[in-house]
Parts: C-alpha cells; sequence; structure tokens
C-alpha cells in the first residue's frame, strides 16, 4: 500500500551547496506489515519518513499510498517524531487526544482510549501532569500513546525508543508488538539498534549514507509472537550479521 | 496562592526599603538646600497637598484609569488579529509591515493635537491615542513569538492534517503567548503614557488635565501627587499584566523568577 518508486530528494544547504539526501529509493510495504528502516546518521531515514507523511516531497520518483500520490498528510498515517514534540500548555491527557481534537475526534470514548494507553506505557496517575514535569523517557512514551490513539493505519515512527533506557526500550518494543498484532497496520519503524530491528520487523531496510540509498532488504524469519528468547536463534544471528556486514561493509547490493 | 506574611515581607523588604530610603533622601535633599516647594515639593509637602483634595484626586484618576484600560483593550483586539495575519502570509507581512513601522516613525505626541482636532476632544479620540502609543510593541511580539514556534510543533500539527487556522490557533497562539504578554506589559505601561498625552492636548478632566491646571496655578504638590498616582497606576498595570499572565500561561519562561526560590 506504500509505495516508493525511484524516489530522490536533495536539500539546498544553506551555503548555497546541495545535499543529496535520498537517491534512487524503491520500497514497498504491505498493509500490515513491520518494516524497520536501519543506518547510520545522515542516511535519510527521517528524510523517508517525513516524505511518507506527507511533509516533504520527492523531487523525483514516485511515492503512493493506496495508489494515490502523496502530496500532505494524509488521513490514517500518524507520526512520532525523534523528540517527543509535545505541546507544553497541555497536560499529558490533551497532548495524547490533540490530534483526534483537531478533527473533533476526541470523543468520551477515544479520551478513554488514551488513558488505555498511558496505562499500558506506564504513565498510570501522570495523565494530568504537564510535559515538563516529566522525565525525557516518559514524553516520549507519551508521543508514542499520541501517534497509536490515532487508530493509524500507517505508523510512522522515527527512532522512537532512542530518548528511553535499555530496559524500557525493550518493554516498549514488546508492547509495541503486542499493540501492532491486535490492531493491525503498517508500520515503519527507523532505528539505530540492530537487533531492536530484526526481533521486531518483517522485512529490514538497510540504509547507506551519501547519497542516502537501499543498500540491502532483510527479510525476517522468525515467528510471530516475537520474544527476546528468539535472540539467541539461528535466524536472528543471520539477519542481524547480514544487516551489520551491510552497514560497515559498504559496497554496492548483493546479487 | 497564599503567601504567609513572613514570605511575603521577605520577597518585598527590598522594594520596600528602597521606596522608603527614596522618599526620605528627597524630602532630606530637599530641606537642606532650601528648595522652593513650587520647583521641587517634599514628599510630606505632597502628602499635605493631596489629602484635602483626594475625592477630586480620586475622579481623575478614576478618568484616566478609564481612557488607560480602554487603550489598552482596543491595543489587544487589534494587535492579535493584525499579528495573526502577518504571521500568516508573507504577502501580507510584506505589505503591513512596512506600513506599520511607518506609523512608528510618526511621533504620536505631535499627532496628538492634529487627532484631537480631527476626532474631537473627546473619550473617543483619547483611547485612540493611547492605543496608538501603545500598540506596536504588542504587534511586534506578538508576530515574533507565532514565527518563533518550532518547526516540530508546526510538523506536528501538519501530519495531524491541522488546517492553516488550526495551525495558527492551536499551536501559533498558544505557544506565542508569553511573547504576547512580554508585549503587554510594555504596552500596559505605554497606554499611561499614551493617555496622559492625550489629556494634556484636549480634556476636561483626567491626572494629566489635572497636572496643566495645577502647574498654571503653581500648585505644584498637587501636580507631583498626580504624578506619583501615575507611576503607582503604571505598576500595578505591570502587575495585573504579570498575574493574568501566571493565570493563563503557567508554563511561560518569563515568569521563572528563580532568584524568589532560594531556599
Ligand atoms: N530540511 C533540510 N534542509 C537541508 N538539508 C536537510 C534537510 N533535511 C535533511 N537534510 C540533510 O539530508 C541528509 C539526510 O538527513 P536525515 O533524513 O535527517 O538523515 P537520518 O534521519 O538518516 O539521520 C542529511 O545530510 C541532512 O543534513
Ligand atoms: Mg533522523
Amino acid at each position: 500500500m506504500i509505495s516508493l518508486a525511484r524516489v530522490g530528494k536533495t536539500f539546498k544547504t544553506r551555503r548555497g551547496g546541495h545535499v543529496q539526501a535520498l537517491d534512487d529509493v524503491t520500497i514497498s510495504v504491505g498493509a500490515d506489515e513491520f518494516v524497520a528502516i536501519v543506518g547510520a546518521s545522515g542516511c535519510g531515514k527521517s528524510t523517508l519518513l517525513r516524505m511518507v507523511a506527507g511533509l516533504v516531497q520527492p523531487d523525483i520518483g514516485h511515492l503512493t499510498l493506496d495508489g494515490k500520490v502523496v502530496t500532505q498528510a494524509t488521513e490514517g498515517t500518524a507520526m512520532v517524531f525523534q523528540a517527543p514534540t509535545l505541546l507544553p500548555w497541555m497536560n499529558v491527557e490533551r497532548n495524547v487526544t490533540f490530534p483526534l481534537s483537531l478533527s473533533g475526534r476526541d470523543v468520551p470514548e477515544a479520551r478513554e482510549r488514551g488513558r488505555a494507553l498511558l496505562r499500558a506505557a506506564g504513565l498510570a496517575g501522570f495523565e494530568q501532569r504537564m510535559p515538563r514535569e516529566l522525565s525525557g523517557g516518559m514524553q516520549q512514551r507519551v508521543a508514542i500513546c499520541r501517534g497509536l490513539v490515532q487508530k493509524p493505519r500507517i505508523l510512522l515512527m522515527d527512532e522512537p525508543f532512542g530518548a528511553l533506557d535499555a530496559l524500557t526500550r525493550e518493554e516498549m518494543s514488546l508492547a509495541l508488538l503486542e499493540l501492532w498484532q491486535a490492531n493491525p497496520m503498517a508500520v515503519i519503524f527507523v532505528t539505530h539498534s540492530i537487533s531492536e530491528a530484526v526481533l521486531l520487523a518483517d522485512r529490514v531496510i538497510v540504509m547507506s549514507p551519501r547519497p542516502g540509498r537501499v543498500a540491502e532488504i532483510v527479510e525476517v524469519d522468525l515467528p510471530r509472537p516475537r520474544s527476546f528468547d528468539q535472540e539467541a536463534s539461528a535466524e536472528f544471528h543471520r539477519c542481524s550479521k547480514l544487516i551489520r556486514d551491510r552497514i560497515y561493509g559498504g559496497g554496492s547490493r548483493a546479487h | 496562592m497564599l503567601i504567609s506574611t513572613g514570605a511575603w515581607t521577605r520577597r518585598n523588604l527590598p522594594v520596600i526599603l528602597s521606596t522608603l530610603s527614596l522618599l526620605l533622601g528627597w524630602e532630606i535633599v530637599c530641606r537642606a538646600f532650601g528648595i522652593r516647594p513650587f520647583l521641587l515639593p517634599t514628599p510630606s509637602a505632597i502628602w499635605t497637598a493631596v489629602v484635602p483634595v483626594w475625592p477630586n484626586i480620586a475622579m481623575h484618576t478614576a478618568v484616566t484609569l478609564r481612557t488607560v484600560m480602554l487603550g489598552l483593550l482596543a491595543s489587544i483586539v487589534v494587535s492579535l488579529p493584525l499579528a495573526m495575519l502577518i504571521a500568516s502570509s508573507r504577502t501580507v507581512s510584506a505589505a503591513i509591515y512596512p506600513m506599520l513601522v511607518l506609523t512608528q516613525s510618526v511621533p504620536k505626541v505631535a499627532l496628538a493635537p492634529i487627532l484631537l482636532v480631527a476626532l474631537g476632544a473627546n473619550e473617543f479620540s483619547r483611547v485612540i491615542i493611547t492605543f496608538l502609543v501603545a500598540f506596536f510593541p504588542l504587534v511586534v511580539s506578538s508576530v515574533a513569538g507565532l514565527l518563533a514556534t518550532p518547526p516540530e510543533l508546526v510538523e506536528l500539527g501538519r501530519t495531524c492534517r491541522a488546517t492553516r487556522v488550526q495551525e495558527l490557533l492551536r499551536i501559533r497562539l498558544p505557544y506565542a503567548l508569553p511573547f504576547v504578554f512580554g508585549g503587554l506589559r510594555v504596552a500596559a505601561a505605554l497606554c499611561v503614557v499614551g493617555a496622559v498625552v492625550a489629556e494634556f492636548v484636549g480634556a476636561d478632566s483626567g491626572l494629566g488635565y489635572l497636572i496643566q491646571t495645577s502647574m498654571a496655578f503653581f500648585r505644584t504638590p498637587v501636580a507631583f501627587g498626580a504624578v506619583v498616582i501615575l507611576a503607582i497606576m503604571g505598576i500595578a498595570l505591570f502587575q495585573l499584566v504579570e498575574i493574568t499572565e501566571r493565570l493563563i500561561v503557567p508554563w511561560s519562561s518569563n515568569l521563572d523568577n528563580n532568584f524568589n526560590e532560594e531556599k
């Protein structure tokens, strides 16, 4: 349903130079598929997500959702940014339902859904707090709840667990998987962590920098539901090694 | 919000002491150098001149306060929509901003007599003059706040399919509120200036009028009394803005007075 065909994007820098953020990127993501993107900083992962979110337009190539060209944010697409980006004047609960309030959908039932998500994210009792009273990790969890409360068909997550400590990170990964299994949707999940990518995703897209290209697409053939036990499996090691080799080995795509 | 009297005294002691020493120094200098009262009256002389005529002074104060408040209200009502218009489009901004700056390069004090002739020596024209003196900093700081909204918050709005109006009212305006209040503090002080200027030029009541008529009869202590009341009015308005800000913008960093919180 999400389809990028030979997409390229070049930014002008302030000093008049050019940065090619994406070059010849072709990816498609199915309706209920969980796709992870890994790659070094600056290889265009955020740009790719922002493109799917409708925040930037490709210079060349085509980006379509269900066959329709994306020119602005599409209904049913939710984005979790790298930073929490909470509204400082709203309490936690109202931050979570903010996207719904913009379209008059913050009905009592939706608010209850928001509270349930906050509970699942370990934020019970913090509903009435203001963002600045929360730690960075807690703020990021609020932002994740804000994405999920919209019941999106496409969920875009840009290093969502980057600000969390390792323990919370693992907990949140499993919680996300559970939620995804209960409410199937297309997820594009950007991460720096190879093991996180393999644990979560059906497919891992490895990107290489300057210009941002797809270096490898790794199919993860692990049964679901996933658990940390699978980290010991041969398939987990195969995928991790493949990804690692692509990131550090560089070079062109193997055929 | 109950502050114990002890804490209140401790917090306000410096300003109380500095005010008292100012008054005392003033009194001493006037007496020591024998300055004549119609040039610079002592605080005690001002007090004794003002107290017997206080109902009259209270009336003039009420008149001025009314003009100040109406002028401030007009400034808010005009400045906020204007700021949103300027912040919402580059073209509008390019068309309006230079004109605004132009109005600011004209000295409003010079404009006051002309306006009073054109509009008549009434309350309405005094409010207009007050507004003209006060509104500009409010527009400028509001525009600054609207444009200072972090791009991430604006992008959040975009991904949530916020309309342009929603982006302005639900994201940019709340973000800009601390800036708006910053401008409002300046505007409140300027409103007092504007009202007095308007009363100098054309009024039959108000503290500005009182100062002029008192000086015409060399009743300097009464004029000084009016000046002191104007100063108090300015301070009170400033405090009013601050209290309002505390109530409706509790997240504002304008209010982080960390000095007071030491132990
Ligand atoms: N709005 C922009 N203007 C200019 N350059 C940009 C912009 N957005 C991204 N870039 C550049 O594009 C490249 C890819 O950025 P990004 O997509 O953020 O990478 P990643 O998320 O993988 O770290 C970087 O070199 C970055 O500096
Ligand atoms: Mg990034």
